[in-house]
């Protein structure tokens, strides 16, 4: 059975129903190619939605992208929902599940309507004025009501299933918009072979050719020439056609933003199809098509269901085969909806009146529609529209005033005019220029390299279109670089021409009225309220806009920013250019967070990076932690074991046997060159020149300010070889610390420098064993103190592969640092894994690390220093090169305010109760009796439970830390202040002897 | 995203490939250590931070990770001329009107 509004014959769809869908749990069916709002449209349905504030009843108001009111949820399962979703662009499939938002319980019957008796409450501005009292109030009540009251669709609650993919692209001439200009202008450049990109927002290309019946174009009906064109386009190797595609921004340097909607509209998109994909498009040239869009009229009750667009009504009618009613009212300040009035007499439905705001136009329309016996009337208005769920009849008035007749109607067609889309030119930063015989503006200065065309350039009339569009394809083909035009110009053999209109509201809601004319529909702004702006002093366009919320939804003002302009222009007692245009901004329609992520998400969000013996330990059953995109080994639990179990075991072993620890994340930085000691010296604050090769040397990098940027050992490994280390999350900004200088500041020095983070596995040995588990394996290197003694290098050969072996601790013991290439770093550390194991030895993590080097007083840059520390405060004085001359940071450590008493210092903390382990962070105070705010003096940069010293162990930076050796101080918690003594840094083994023991 | 011409790859390439480095012409003192309070404040602190025309510094990070200067144009956003390090201060601008 054909749906009881689909007209036999009318429209280019195959009629035979073919899709079942459901709106808000009931059956419809429709055809292929048909949108949910023709389909529904089809079957009688027009009240889709409820309106953002008043909870007003909504229905279609166009056939396209601006669509403000029928915004639906589409469902595909429990974690597919789409919410906001305009009915006018979702393709129809078999299956598809709708439901409408914002109402309770019931569309038809929706409690929330009460806001629209109590409007008065809801006007202008009125969330910034009637719920100020009292204060606490807002955030309790007020705002969480109003929020549920108010607004669209409600967010999925589960992650999005679907995948969405990204494409680069680069063409010479880039056409936005697939209408008769887009189209005429991709033909011309096309034709000259170079590389083209056409793309459209519709799944047909043809835009306005769709409805208007009039045009004809080499010889056939202007949709049926857009097809063959596209067909041609699509069949040539330079020209990459894209339907379904929105460019939704326009970037610096022609570099526009498109995305397409790979499959919303199929049944079952499979798994292999991302649901959306993202072109980031770089053009030489850029033509812009994008049409124009019409307005409303603004008047009482004009947001009643069947109420639409001209242009809408004919689009269903003329493409989609579907009448929008059976008798229906148009009202109109120019030609255009006549055509629509004419196209559905034509098609057989009643056509009750045309009433046209204009006192006597003539033209070809006009005759037409009489010639066929439609009423029409000149100079009246519509003042009111009837019905609620749906319009019932329109009531006419002379327009200045008089007699009023009401005409029974179930659609009423408006036509205000058209409003050049210059969404995009003006996200280029092109600026428009108001045409004030056509009020409108259109593009007028050019920043980038792009041309208008068609009906957004303000261009009527389908001849002078395409002569228009098809020489400027051909010029931006010719700008870049085409070197002759081959093809012919499409030939008009008909077309239609529309023309001016009005702006701003229609008699009957003029300056005085209080009635419901609305501008903006998704926000639900009436022309009265944008008066009332303007009277409470909001004489800018942008306050006008931001005070009233017109054009600041989903639909970004497509119908309504012209008409809110001319109220507020009209009642300020401007001129319209005066006034000025508020800022068009991407998206030009919304764009799902899917495809702006894209594949980045998940464990594609960011690089993983894993270390060589990684396997090892996962094998083991280490704990792993995020360091910066490292995951490291935390802990390695035996079974039973929790963290802090297993880190005591840990700490205990290392310093009673020997343990193994993968440190291959440190940064490491190769220095080689001629002049490599002299940038050693540049760049770190000890001396270097007369370090011996073989020796190493702990470095302190400091930032011109004077403050600690980094620090690690280095290993001289010849006069002109540095083996560098850096922190872990250091080693890239320390590298380009370091290109920076070698680069700008120091480039008469002949160094290289070269990033080994990657090359060196490396394995720490430490322990007093580690001697003893390290020797076995070593060819070419004398193990001795003598030989090796603490601070050395050494290169040479372990388990048969090369070494750079340091001798070196992290921990306070006897330690090893050894270097493998890292193919071989699992090999290597299992060796000496075996090796261990005879002695006793454990495998620690990061944190037996971390516990170990503080029982040493060994700082961690990042942690215990915050860039804003010297080395003086750090306790490291003794790293700076006294007679240097010159290094980085040498003149700003000087500073009169780091060089000041009662600066923070570095020291150690010890709890009154040793079993108190401090909270890192904790702020510290010299009297936990005064008032609050307290003086804070300091607070805790490292804190843990030492099992070696058998109580907890701090360190912290505090206000002359180092005079205030034994005092007691205070660390003030929520649950109680904890009493702390000031102490050196170093917990264990004061001496060091252990370092060779 | 902008496209950056790298004057030692001699190509326009696109903006992700490099890192803004800061005002371009501050010169380092050869006598760092000697520095007044007064000048070490000018060298380090104080930045132009201009409204139109300025001198700056880029590394062509995931390129060349060569390190040169541009001037553009804070307002527009554009790239006057981009020169490589070491090279003076143009004296002229291309396109520029005086």
């Amino acid at each position: 059975m054909i749906a009881a509004f689909r007209i036999p014959g009318a429209g280019r769809l195959k009629q035979a129903e073919t899709a079942r869908f459901s709106f808000d749990g009931q059956s419809y069916s429709g055809v292929e190619g048909d949108t949910l709002a023709s389909a529904l449209l089809a079957n009688g349905v027009h009240l889709v939605g409820r309106s953002f504030k008043y909870h007003r009843p909504r229905g279609f108001l166009s056939a396209g992208a601006e669509e403000p009111n029928a915004l639906v949820e589409i469902k595909r399962d429990s974690a597919r929902k789409t919410p906001n979703v305009r009915a006018t662009v979702q393709e129809l499939y078999d299956g598809l599940t709708a439901q409408s938002q914002n109402r309770w319980p019931s569309l038809s019957f929706d409690v929330g309507a009460v806001n629209d008796i109590a409007s008065p409450l809801f006007s202008a501005g009125f969330y910034y004025k009637t719920f100020m009292w009292p204060k606490a109030a807002w955030k309790k009540f007020y705002e969480p009501k109003i929020r549920a009251a108010a607004g669209l669709g409600v967010a999925p609650d589960q992650p999005d299933p679907d995948h969405y993919s990204a494409r680069f692209a680069h063409c010479d001439v880039l056409v936005l918009g697939g209408g008769a200009a887009g189209i005429a202008a991709a033909l011309a450049a096309a034709e000259t072979g170079v590389r083209v990109i056409l793309a459209d927002e519709q799944a047909d290309f043809g835009g306005s050719l769709r409805f208007e019946s009039g045009a004809r174009i080499e010889g056939q009906d202007g949709f049926a020439w857009a097809q063959a064109a596209v067909a041609k386009l699509k069949g040539m190797d330079n020209v990459r056609v894209l339907s379904r595609t929105t460019a939704f921004g326009y970037y610096a340097q022609n570099f526009v933003g498109l995305v397409e909607r790979v499959s919303d509209h199929l049944q079952n998109p499979g798994r292999e199809l991302p649901r959306e994909r993202l072109w980031q498009v770089r053009a030489k040239r850029v033509v812009l098509a994008t049409g124009a869009i019409e307005r409303h009229m603004v008047f009482a009750d004009n947001d009643r269901p069947g109420i639409m667009l001209a242009s809408a009504a004919r689009t269903y009618l003329n493409h989609y085969g579907v009448a929008v009613g059976r008798n229906i009212g148009v009202y109109t300040a120019n030609d255009s909806a006549y055509a629509a009035a004419i196209d559905l007499k034509k098609a057989g439905v009643g056509v009750a009146a045309i009433v046209d705001l204009r006192d006597n136009p003539t033209g070809p329309v006009i005759d037409e529609a009489r010639a066929l016996g439609i009423e029409v009337n000149f100079g009246r208005a519509v003042i009111r529209a009837g019905g609620k769920l749906r319009v019932s009849s329109m009531t006419v008035q002379p327009k200045n005033g008089g007699g009023e007749r009401t005409i029974p109607v179930d659609a009423i067609l408006m036509s205000a005019g058209w409003t050049p889309s210059v969404h995009l030119f003006s996200q280029s930063r092109g600026k428009v220029a108001f045409n004030d015989e056509t009020k409108r503006f259109v593009p007028g200065t050019y920043v980038q390299d792009c041309v208008s065309v068609g009906a957004c350039n303000g261009t009527d009339g389908l001849s002078a279109t395409i002569d228009e569009a098809y020489a400027a394809g051909a010029k931006a083909a010719k700008d870049a670089g085409a070197s002759t035009v081959k093809g012919t110009k499409p030939k008009v053999d008909a077309s239609e021409s529309w023309s001016r209109g009005m702006l701003g509201a229609a008699p009957g809601a003029g300056p005085g009225t209080t009635v419901k004319a609305f501008v903006d529909f998704q926000n639900d702004v009436t022309a009265k309220d944008i008066r009332q702006a303007v009277h409470e002093g909001m004489h800018s366009i942008e306050h006008v806009k931001r005070f009233t919320t017109n054009g600041m939804a989903t639909d970004q003002g497509k119908t309504s920013n012209m008409h809110g302009l001319a109220i507020a222009a009209e009642t300020l007692g401007k001129p319209i250019p005066q006034v000025g245009l508020t800022t068009f901004r991407a998206p030009y329609t919304p764009v799902t967070f899917g495809s702006i992520v894209g594949h980045a998400r998940g464990p594609l969000f960011d690089a993983t990076r894993k270390t060589a013996i990684h396997p090892w330990a996962e094998a083991q059953g280490a704990v792993f932690e995020d360091v910066g995109q490292w995951k490291r080994a935390w802990y390695f639990p035996k079974a039973g074991e929790d963290m802090h179990a297993a880190v005591d075991r840990e700490c205990v072993t290392v310093r009673k046997t020997a343990g193994l620890f993968d440190a291959s994340t440190l940064g490491k930085i190769e220095v080689v060159g001629p002049d490599a000691a002299k940038f050693m010296e540049l760049l770190y604050t000890n001396p270097w020149e007369k370090l011996e090769p073989g020796r190493c040397r702990y470095g302190i990098m400091l930032r011109e300010d004077g403050f600690i940027y980094d620090d690690g050992v280095v290993g001289r490994l010849a006069p002109d070889r540095f083996h560098v280390t850096t922190t872990t999350g250091g080693a890239p900004r320390v590298m380009n610390h370091m290109e920076d200088y070698l680069q700008t500041e120091f480039p008469h020095l002949n160094v290289w420098l070269t990033s080994i983070t990657e090359q060196w596995a490396v394995i720490a040995v430490q322990g007093p064993k580690s001697r003893d588990i390290i020797a076995p394996l070593v060819e070419g290197i004398d193990m001795s103190d003598e030989a090796l003694p603490h601070m050395s290098v050494r290169e040479g050969r372990i388990c048969g592969v090369p070494t750079r072996l340091f001798r070196m601790s992290f921990t306070g013991e006897r330690g090893f640092e050894v270097n493998v290439p890292a193919d071989y770093g699992q090999a290597v550390w299992e060796a000496l894994w075996a090796e261990g194991q005879k002695l006793g030895a454990c495998a620690y993590g990061t944190e037996s690390m971390h516990v170990l080097r503080a029982e040493k007083g060994y700082i961690i840059v990042g942690q215990d220093t915050d860039g804003t520390v010297t080395p003086n405060d750090a306790g490291l004085d003794w790293a700076v090169g006294k007679k240097k001359t010159d290094f980085v940071g040498i003149r700003g450590m000087a500073r009169p305010d780091l060089v000041a008493k009662g600066r923070k210092q570095l020291v150690g903390l010890k709890t009154k109760d040793p079993k108190v382990v401090l909270e890192e962070g904790a702020q510290i105070v010299a009297d936990p009796k005064q008032a609050i705010p307290m003086t804070m003096i300091g607070h805790v940069t490292s804190s843990y439970w030492s099992q070696n010293c058998g109580r907890s162990i701090a360190l912290a930076l505090v206000a002359g830390g180092r005079d205030r050796m034994g005092e007691t101080l205070y660390v003030p918690m929520p649950d109680g202040t904890i009493e702390v003594e000031i102490t050196g840094m170093v917990f264990f083994d004061e001496k060091g002897e252990r370092l060779n023991g | 995203m902008l496209l950056i011409r790298c004057p030692y790859c001699e190509e326009e390439r696109p903006e992700l490939e490099f890192r803004n480095a800061g005002e371009a012409h501050i010169a380092r003192s050869a006598n760092m250590a000697g520095e007044s309070d007064d000048d070490f404040e000018k060298f380090f602190f104080i930045r132009s931070n201009p409204k139109g025309i300025i001198y700056e510094r880029w590394r062509h990070m995931h390129g060349c990770a060569r390190f040169f200067n541009a001037v553009r144009d804070t307002v527009t956003d554009k790239f006057i001329m981009t020169y490589k390090a070491g090279e003076p201060k143009p004296a002229k601008l291309p396109g520029a009107s005086k």
